[in-house]
């Protein structure tokens, strides 16, 4: 990986026009521009992925660090093709077995659906009311939209217990306003983690759709309520399919992180909610089983892949319409 | 073409921003509360602001959280601005999808994934688990955010400005921090700040890379969040959102006063 980096600057320097120390030193800082964040990533970022795979092929033990490495290089390559040929997957074996796993998966995706398809129908009418307001109130709608983005994530999740617990201020709201005779069961149930991930990752689904709807010129739903249209139909046949970029950016973007999210699930779903992220570290940090947990991050990794592709692939068409 | 801003839209916007800032108010309104009962009032009072300055634990998490945020916001800066910079000025180059996709990718990687590998391989490179490691990993996932900002100032950059400075003789470097830098400055700065925020607000990922010694006040808050709701958290959380608040206040402020001088600028030049 690394030579590739190497090389890889090495066709974008210059023609070696040496022409002194300054050209030299101009050529070794345009390689470092890449070279610098691309050791970094790889380092960091990458390798990390490489070791999470390994661990997951070794078996437990106990010891520090907990668990027996699968494969090494102490015996030279000879010795390393023998050890592959007595790989075990028996982590990944214990994950099918086991229909707590399964289940875990199953219901993170779901979860992770319900909210995603929530935070569209929330989101779609604030992008698309922001849109529409005069220009000069824009840049302020855009602002507020962020800030709460800079608050942090866990504060947020808090507020809402405070909301919505059984004696808390929701209750107590329609108590006193005299809808409901019982308080509502809300917190530790899946609407709980509903109304979570939907309220944090509201201003990722925004953000793009209002983007999206930005950019969008007017006059063709002029046009198409002139020559008759119901602006019911002109939405569907003319706005929403040009908005659809964003649609797909914003449901990417609350999607992948919502499957593996452990704070909501944690502290808003109670101890009978099953997410795949909240196993991860039940595994990790109650029972310490390193090998297993991080077969549950490969498996994890493999099930976000395809989302992750296509949230790559809308980034680059978007590079390249920017350019 | 001015397209009304019907009623509708008007409130769904209203409604929108109320779902989104009620439930900030309420947790700073609760933090003034006299009452031990979170939910019931009892009078208005900053006795849990005093309280939260005497737990020693609080304040310990506090400062190394302030430190891991300062240290990983200007590393990630710096890194995230290069990798900006060569996805925008080099276009071709042998491993640039793999450079690009590791850029994009931590945006949206579940956070117990990044945690849970960049913590086996400290491990592996027997690195001990404490203050550095925390920074090495908020460095790691915050310097993208970085990238992200600044690469969508690059590209709306007019590069013949760079061009113009070169052919009068400066070399990269030197019209990098006299011509380019100046430009993606506000963009480097907002980087900046996103950073500092993401570290700040980091459980997942510290939770994983962090050893004795170093918990940061994320961690302390969770801890203490897992027992029940309590107005010193709520102090806690309302000091947060302040300070944070006041910083995006004043970026914004410097922001519109740069922008009126240029504007002042550009007119001035024009009338000569």
């Amino acid at each position: 990986m690394a030579s590739a980096a190497v090389s890889a600057v090495a066709e974008t320097s210059e023609p070696a026009a040496s022409t002194g120390l300054a050209r030299v030193l101009q050529a070794v800082t345009g390689r470092l521009v890449i070279i610098v964040p691309y050791l970094w990533l790889l380092f960091f970022f990458l390798a990390p992925f490489v070791i999470v795979f390994k661990i997951s092929l070794s078996t437990t033990a106990i010891a520090m660090p907990p668990y027996t490495p699968a494969f090494s290089l102490d015996e030279g390559f000879a010795g390393l093709w023998s050890q592959l040929q007595e790989l075990n997957f028996d982590n990944y074996l214990w994950l099918t077995d086991d229909p707590l796993y399964l289940n875990a998966y199953l219901s993170s995706v779901w979860i992770a659906g319900v909210s995603t398809l929530l935070a569209l129908l929330v989101g779609y009418p604030i992008a698309y009311g922001m849109a529409r307001a005069p220009v000069s109130l824009r840049p302020t709608l855009l602002m507020l939209v962020i800030l709460p983005f800079w608050t942090s994530f866990l504060i947020r999740v808090y507020a809402w217990i405070g909301i919505l617990k059984p004696e808390g201020l929701l209750n107590q709201l329609l108590l006193g306003l005299g809808v409901i005779d019982t308080p509502l069961v809300i917190l530790n149930t899946h609407t709980a983690i509903f109304i979570g991930i939907v309220y944090s990752y509201l201003p990722f689904m925004i953000l793009p759709l209002y983007s999206s709807l930005e950019k969008m010129d007017y006059s063709l739903i002029e046009a198409a309520l002139d020559l008759g249209c119901r602006p019911i139909t002109a939405f569907w046949k003319i706005t929403f399919p040009l908005s659809l970029p964003g649609v797909i950016a914003g449901c990417m973007l609350v999607f992948i992180p919502a499957v593996g999210e452990f704070v909501i699930p944690d502290l808003l779903g109670g101890s009978q909610t099953l997410m795949i992220g909240k196993t991860l570290w039940n595994e990790f940090f109650a029972n310490r089983d390193w090998p297993v947990s991080s077969a549950v991050a490969v498996i994890l990794l493999l099930l976000l892949i395809v989302p992750i592709m296509i949230f790559q692939f809308a980034q680059a068409r978007a590079q390249e319409q920017g350019r | 073409m001015n397209p009304t801003w019907s009623r509708f839209n008007i409130t769904s916007v209203v409604l929108g921003f109320a779902f989104l800032y009620l439930p900030i108010v309420l947790l700073v309104v609760f933090s003034f509360n006299a009452s031990r009962l979170v939910t019931v009032w009892g009078g208005f009072s900053i006795k849990w602001y005093g309280e939260l300055f005497r737990n020693q634990g609080l304040m310990d998490a506090a400062w190394v959280t302030l430190r891991v945020g300062v240290i990983s916001a200007t590393v990630a800066t710096v890194l995230g601005t290069l990798a900006a910079l060569a996805l925008t000025r080099y276009t071709r180059f042998r491993g640039r999808v793999l450079f690009s996709g590791m850029v994009f990718a931590p945006l949206v990687m579940p956070e117990v994934i990044t945690g849970l590998s960049l913590l086996l391989l400290f491990v592996a490179i027997d690195l001990d688990r404490g203050f550095l490691t925390v920074t090495l990993a908020h460095i790691t996932f915050s310097m993208c955010f970085v990238a992200v900002v600044v690469q969508s100032r690059l590209m709306s950059f007019d590069r013949s400005l760079e061009e113009a400075a070169m052919d009068l003789g400066a070399p990269p470097v030197k019209t990098f921090f006299q011509v380019t830098l100046p430009v993606i400055a506000p963009a480097v700065v907002s980087g900046w700040m996103l950073a500092f925020t993401l570290s700040l607000d980091d459980l997942v990922i510290a939770s994983f890379a962090s050893g004795p010694g170093a918990t940061t006040l994320p961690m302390k808050i969770y801890s203490q969040v897992r027992l029940g709701v309590t107005p010193e958290i709520n102090a806690a959380c309302t000091l947060m959102i302040g300070i944070v608040a006041a910083g995006v206040l004043a970026a914004s402020i410097v922001n519109k006063r740069r922008e009126a001088q240029r504007q002042r600028d550009a007119q001035a030049a024009l009338r000569a």
